[in-house]
């Protein structure tokens, strides 16, 4: 998987854009601070979101967290194997541990979303917090 | 020898009873055919008495509770809950069949009324109902009066916001009420402020649901001017008093414009609970959502109580019967007990004891806000080399029940301790050089913290194994 061909949101979503689509899942720095994954909620087939709408649900063993619309769009695609494998998420968040596919509305929104180096700068910026 | 005892099934012996009662002496021709009665149920435990009894102690020796020490959960205010308050739930006086006759019930019913009465002179709300069985349900009941009383005045509203730092049963109960969710952040000092809020602030906000003090144990000092720009828009304000214990006798949050809120007599009022229960999630309201509280309402009418079973604005029941009485004669118990005058004290000590923990722990922990908190304070486990978790099972070894771990969530690896006002100086002397200890081990010997616990009955229970493949049932033969 090549990062630098990832987008990013500052709530720590990335997307891969494909044509009018875009894969979306969340970033190997928010699997590790959510820890271990034992449950994931993904939307449904069709639904429709605005960019920050919550999306799926990520269920911890510390918390349960939602995971936003990084884009406005419907949802094509949900990982199957995520149901039976939570842990995908964990050990593969850029590829079998993606969470769901969605046809963008708003391509605009599209340059919103952070470029890998722009993401890289902030995290560094969260740990020096 | 496994410190754990067997399961009741595994010391089973076919044959072995607790009492027989023998054949019946009296002839009567059986009601269901003998063919269709079944002489044995399958897999039932057989056992003598004095086997049942040692196997349930042994249970209850694995216990941790309140009579034996220090339970600083944050958020659940486990205070030490006076024994005066469970000798007057047990006694027989208050033990009524919720279907006596009123004119039979009529202390009972002021009983009721009288705790009301206290819940309105605390927390200078208009009306109280005593009829939620927990916090959340009181959660959900005053979002059911917020919707109720927008749809009647024909501006009903979708949406409800919520404050990162509220408590996490808040979302779901207004979801729940049928409203959608907008999470508000939480600014530097770690609370709320207008201009905060404003961008949220559009026509279809039914309410802003705010924990006060909050999550962080630090007072929303922005409340009244929320208030009024929520008032402005509107929309109402709800206010989770489960964190009360810290403003008892001290502010009203009737003064600060709430319009509803709930308070957990659980929690604030001195009933055993954290896997106990039952529970009890009063909901108090402001004087223009009076008509909507739940029914049955107790009143007194001449010299009697009676009860009121229809409100045309009501928003209906919400429980059956009237809520969970025994509770609500602990927490009478407690207050008439206190005192009105003393009954600040609970609050000034809560808050000395909390504001204790953070001075003596803030040179070894990391302390995210530094506003001043009230009844409790939450570290980070920034700059340390173990985790969170580490350091909470490597206190069970010290004999302590662990803090609140990972919550609030909007601080990394948090640690949220709450000592409530009934512990003792020295109790929170023997803490904070347990907590100091640990932390010394976590640079100098991190195993040990890394493998606790090492004195309980069980080591680490692997928790991500047991969320993702529960096993909720055990079957004869099969290894536990």
């Amino acid at each position: 998987m090549e990062l630098e061909k990832l987008l990013f949101t500052k709530e720590h979503e990335w997307v891969r854009l494909e044509g009018d689509s875009a894969m979306v899942g969340i970033t190997d720095y928010a699997q590790h601070e959510l820890g271990d994954v034992v449950y994931v909620e993904l939307p449904g087939l069709g639904k429709e979101l605005k960019k920050g709408d919550p999306s799926a649900n990520i269920e911890s063993v510390k918390a349960v967290s939602d995971v936003f619309a990084p884009l406005s769009g419907t949802i094509i695609e949900v990982n199957p194997k995520l149901a039976a494998n939570p842990e995908l998420v964990n050990q593969e968040p850029y590829s079998e541990g993606s969470l769901f596919k969605m046809k963008i509305k708003q391509p605009d929104e599209v340059k919103e979303l952070l470029d890998h180096k722009k993401y890289e700068e902030y995290l560094r910026g969260i740990a020096g917090e | 020898m496994s410190p754990l005892p067997d399961l009741i099934f595994e010391i089973s012996r076919e044959g072995k009873t607790a009492h027989g009662l023998g054949a019946s002496r009296v002839q009567s021709k059986p009601a269901i055919d003998p063919g269709l009665l079944r002489t044995a149920i399958a897999g039932f435990p057989q056992v003598s008495e004095v086997e049942i009894v040692r196997h349930y102690m042994a249970l209850a020796r694995l216990n941790y509770s309140l009579d034996q020490g220090l339970y600083p959960l944050g958020s659940c205010t486990m205070k030490y809950n006076p024994k005066i308050n469970e000798k007057l739930a047990a006694s027989e006086e208050f033990q009524a069949h919720p279907y006596t006759p009123h004119e039979l019930v009529q202390g009972n019913l002021e009983l009721m009324a009288r705790l009301e009465e206290w819940l309105v002179a605390l927390t200078g709300m208009a009306g109280f109902t005593c009829a939620p069985a927990a916090g959340a349900h009181g959660e959900f009941t005053g979002m059911l009066i917020v919707r109720k009383y927008l749809k009647e005045k024909g501006d009903p509203r979708r949406v409800v916001l919520i404050p990162d730092s509220a408590h996490g049963t808040n979302p779901s109960s207004a979801h729940f009420a049928g409203y959608e969710i907008r999470e508000i952040p939480s600014n530097a000092e770690g609370i709320i402020d207008v201009e905060g809020l404003r961008p949220f602030l559009k026509n279809d906000v039914a309410a802003l649901m705010m924990t006060n003090p909050n999550t962080l144990g630090i007072f929303e000092k922005n409340i009244t001017a929320i208030a009024d720009a929520l008032h402005a828009n509107g929309s109402l304000l709800y206010m989770d008093g489960a964190n009360l214990n810290a403003l008892l006798g001290i502010v009203r949050p009737g003064d600060l414009g709430v319009d509803v809120m709930h308070i957990n007599l659980h929690k604030t009022f001195a009933t055993p609970h954290g896997g106990g229960g039952p529970g009890s999630g009063p909901v108090g309201v402001a004087a223009h959502l009076l008509p909507y509280l739940p029914v049955p309402r107790v009143v007194k009418d001449g010299g009697k109580y009676g009860v009121v079973f229809a409100a045309p604005h009501s928003i209906g029941r919400i429980k059956n019967f009237y809520g969970q009485f025994l509770v609500m004669v602990r927490a009478l118990a407690y207050l008439c007990s206190l005192g009105r005058e003393n009954v600040r004290q609970v609050a000034e000590d809560a808050v000395l004891n909390a504001n204790y923990l953070r001075k003596k722990l803030q040179d070894v922990l990391d302390l995210p806000y530094p506003t001043a908190t009230l009844h409790e304070v939450v570290f980070s486990d920034k700059n340390l080399p173990v985790k969170t978790l580490d350091i909470a099972k490597r206190l069970l070894d010290y004999g302590f029940h662990p803090f609140t771990i990972y919550f609030p969530l909007i601080v990394h690896g948090a640690m949220m301790i709450e000592p409530t006002e009934t512990e003792s100086k020295e109790t929170l002397d023997e803490f904070i050089a347990v907590m100091k200890k640990i932390l010394l081990e976590a640079r100098e010997q991190p195993d040990l913290l890394l493998q606790a616990p090492r004195q309980t009955p069980v080591r680490r229970l692997d928790e991500t194994l047991a969320a993702r493949q529960p096993v909720l049932k055990w079957h004869k033969g099969e290894n536990r």
